[in-house]
C-alpha cells in the first residue's frame, strides 16, 4: 500500500494533478468541474514533455551544424524548452517546490509589507524549476531541498514585483495593480538607463509609428520565423556536404533546414499548450485563496499588462533589445565564450517591456537605450548562468528573461561558497 | 455563447483577462464559456467573442466573430461596457 501511495506521488503529472483536485475541492466546484480540471491538469504535464522531446531533436541538430560552422557552441534561449527538458528530471521536485512557494508567497503578502501576489503562473512554474535544478546541482536533496527552495520562491514572488512597483505605478497610473514577470531586473536597468540619459526626452507615445511588425506578437510566428533565419545562416555556413551527409540523411540541405526551423517552432507551440492545461486549474485556485487570505493584496500580472500604455515603446523596445543582442553575440564570438543566440521570443516580451519602462522614465531616449541596455544583458546572463546549472548547463537551450539569470547566478554561488 | 481572450503567449494576460471576464459576467448574471489562447490558434477556435488589448488589435481582424478590443486588462467598467455593446449587437438577451 505504501508503495503504491509512493508510486502516484513520484509520477510529477499525477502530484500536478493532485494539486489542482485539491485547490478546486477547497474552491467547493461540483464533481464533474474536479474531475475535468485533475484530469486536464495531468494531461498538460504528459503534452509538455511530448513537445519537449521534439524541441530536443531540433536543437540537436542545430547544435551540430553550429559547432561545425563556427567551432563554438551556440545556445538558443527559450524558457519553455529548457523547462520542457528540466522537467523530465525535476518533474516531483520542481511541482512540490511551485506549489509550497505560492504558499510562502501568501504568508509574506498576509504578514509582511510585500503584500504581492504573483499570478504569472507559467513563470512560477519556470522559476521553480531553475530553483529546483540550481540546488539539486548544489548538492541539496530531499525535504531540505523542498524546504529551501519552496522559501526561496515565495520570496521571488513578492521582491521581485515590489522591485518594479515604483515604475509601474507610473506606467499605469495607480496603485492596486502590480507588475509580475521574470525579466524584472531588466526592466528596472531599462528603466534606470532611461533616467540617465532620457532627460527633457519627449515620450515614445508622441511619435507615429507604423505596427506592421506587430505579427511578432504571435508566438508560434516569432520563433518559426527566427530559427528559420537563424538555421539557413547556419546550415549555409557549415556547408551543404556536412549538413546533407551528416544530418539530413541526403535531403537538400535548404529544404531540411527549414523544416528543422519550424518543427522547433511546433515543439515549443506544444510545450505552450501543455504549460497551459496544468496551470487552467491551478492559477485562479491560487488566485481565490491569495485574495481571500490576503484582501489588501495586490496581484502582479504578466508583462503585457503595461503594453497598451506605450504601444510605440513596445515597438522601438523589442527593435533596439534585439539589436543589443545581436551586438552581445558578436561580442560573445569574439570572446569564444558560448554564443548566446538572439531569440525573438525573449527580446520581442522582454524587450518591450524594457522599452516601456524606459519609456517610463527617460521618453523616446531612455525606451532606445534602456531596451538596448537590456538586451545586452539578457545575451550575457545566460553565458553566466550555464555554469552553476549542472547537468543542464549542458543543454543546447537555456533560460532567457532577466531574473532567472539574477535568481540563478546568485543562488548557484551562495551555495558553492557554503558547499564546495 | 463563448468567450476567447487572445494574447501573444496565450499564457499570462490573456488568463487574466479571462478570470477578469469571468468576474463581469457573474455580475452580470450571465452564463458563456470563457477560454483564452495565443494568437495562432485563435483562428482555429470558434467563438462568438473575441477579446483583446488595442496593442494587439490589427491581429484581431481577421477572426470571424465580434472582437472586442480593450485599452487595459485590468479595467473591469471598461470589458462591463465593451461586453453590453456586444451583447446588443449581437442580439443576446441579458
Amino acid at each position: 500500500m505504501l508503495k503504491f501511495l509512493l508510486d502516484i506521488l513520484s509520477v510529477p503529472s499525477i502530484l500536478v494533478g493532485l494539486v489542482a483536485m485539491i485547490g478546486l475541492i477547497i474552491q467547493k466546484k461540483s464533481k464533474s468541474e474536479v474531475i475535468k480540471g485533475s484530469l486536464k491538469t495531468i494531461m498538460g504535464f504528459i503534452v509538455l514533455g511530448g513537445g519537449a522531446g521534439i524541441v530536443v531533436s531540433s536543437l540537436s541538430d542545430f547544435s551540430s551544424m553550429f559547432q561545425q560552422a563556427f567551432g563554438l557552441k551556440g545556445i538558443v534561449p527559450n524558457n519553455e524548452a529548457i523547462v520542457a527538458l528540466a522537467l523530465k528530471t525535476y518533474g516531483i521536485q520542481t511541482a512540490l517546490i511551485m506549489t509550497f512557494g505560492m504558499i510562502v508567497n501568501i504568508i509574506i503578502a498576509r504578514f509582511t509589507k510585500l503584500k504581492y501576489i504573483f499570478l504569472t503562473g507559467h513563470h512560477t512554474l519556470y522559476m521553480a524549476c531553475l530553483i529546483t535544478a540550481i540546488l539539486i546541482s548544489g548538492g541539496i536533496k530531499g525535504i531540505a531541498l523542498i524546504i529551501l527552495g519552496s522559501i526561496i520562491l515565495g520570496f521571488v514572488m513578492a521582491i521581485f514585483p515590489a522591485i518594479a512597483h515604483p515604475t509601474m505605478k507610473k506606467i499605469i497610473g495607480q496603485d492596486e495593480v502590480a507588475f509580475g514577470h521574470f525579466g524584472t531586473i531588466g526592466y528596472v536597468f531599462s528603466a534606470w538607463i532611461g533616467k540617465i540619459v532620457g532627460k527633457n526626452s519627449r515620450s515614445t507615445e508622441e511619435l507615429e509609428l507604423p505596427q506592421g511588425l506587430s505579427f511578432l506578437r504571435d508566438t508560434s510566428v516569432a520563433i518559426g520565423l527566427t530559427m528559420t533565419i537563424l538555421y539557413l545562416i547556419v546550415a549555409f555556413t557549415a556547408g551543404k556536404n556536412f549538413v546533407e551527409k551528416n544530418l539530413s540523411g541526403g535531403q537538400n540541405f535548404i529544404v531540411y533546414s527549414t523544416i528543422q526551423a519550424i518543427t522547433f517552432a511546433g515543439g515549443v507551440y506544444i510545450i505552450l499548450s501543455g504549460v497551459r492545461l496544468i496551470l487552467a486549474e491551478i492559477v485562479p485556485a491560487f488566485k481565490g485563496i491569495a485574495l481571500s487570505i490576503v484582501p489588501d493584496a495586490k496581484p502582479a500580472l504578466d508583462c503585457p499588462v503595461v503594453y497598451p500604455y506605450a504601444p510605440n515603446a513596445v515597438l522601438i523596445g523589442f527593435l533596439s533589445s534585439f539589436l543589443g543582442g545581436i551586438i552581445g553575440m558578436f561580442i560573445l564570438i569574439t570572446l569564444k565564450a558560448p554564443v548566446i543566440l538572439p531569440g525573438l521570443v525573449p527580446h520581442f516580451f522582454c524587450g518591450a517591456t524594457a522599452g516601456v519602462f524606459g519609456n517610463a522614465t527617460g521618453g523616446r531616449k531612455g525606451a532606445f537605450w534602456g531596451a538596448l541596455a537590456h538586451g545586452l544583458l539578457i545575451t550575457f546572463l545566460p553565458v553566466m548562468l550555464l555554469p552553476v546549472l549542472g547537468d543542464l548547463g549542458f543543454a543546447n537551450t537555456t533560460f532567457g528573461d532577466a531574473d532567472f539569470g539574477v535568481v540563478g547566478i546568485i543562488l548557484g554561488n551562495i551555495i558553492r561558497l557554503f558547499i564546495h | 455563447m463563448k468567450i476567447l481572450v487572445c494574447c501573444g503567449n496565450g499564457l499570462g494576460s490573456s488568463f487574466m483577462l479571462e478570470m477578469n471576464v469571468n468576474k463581469v459576467l457573474k455580475e452580470l448574471n450571465l452564463k458563456a464559456e470563457v477560454e483564452h489562447s495565443d494568437l495562432a490558434s485563435a483562428k482555429a477556435i470558434k467563438a462568438d467573442i473575441y477579446i483583446a488589448t488595442k496593442d494587439l488589435a490589427n491581429q484581431m481582424i481577421s477572426l470571424d466573430g465580434y472582437v472586442i478590443i480593450l485599452n487595459s486588462i485590468i479595467n473591469l467598467n471598461e470589458i462591463k461596457e465593451k461586453l453590453i455593446d456586444a451583447f446588443k449587437k449581437l442580439d443576446i438577451d441579458f
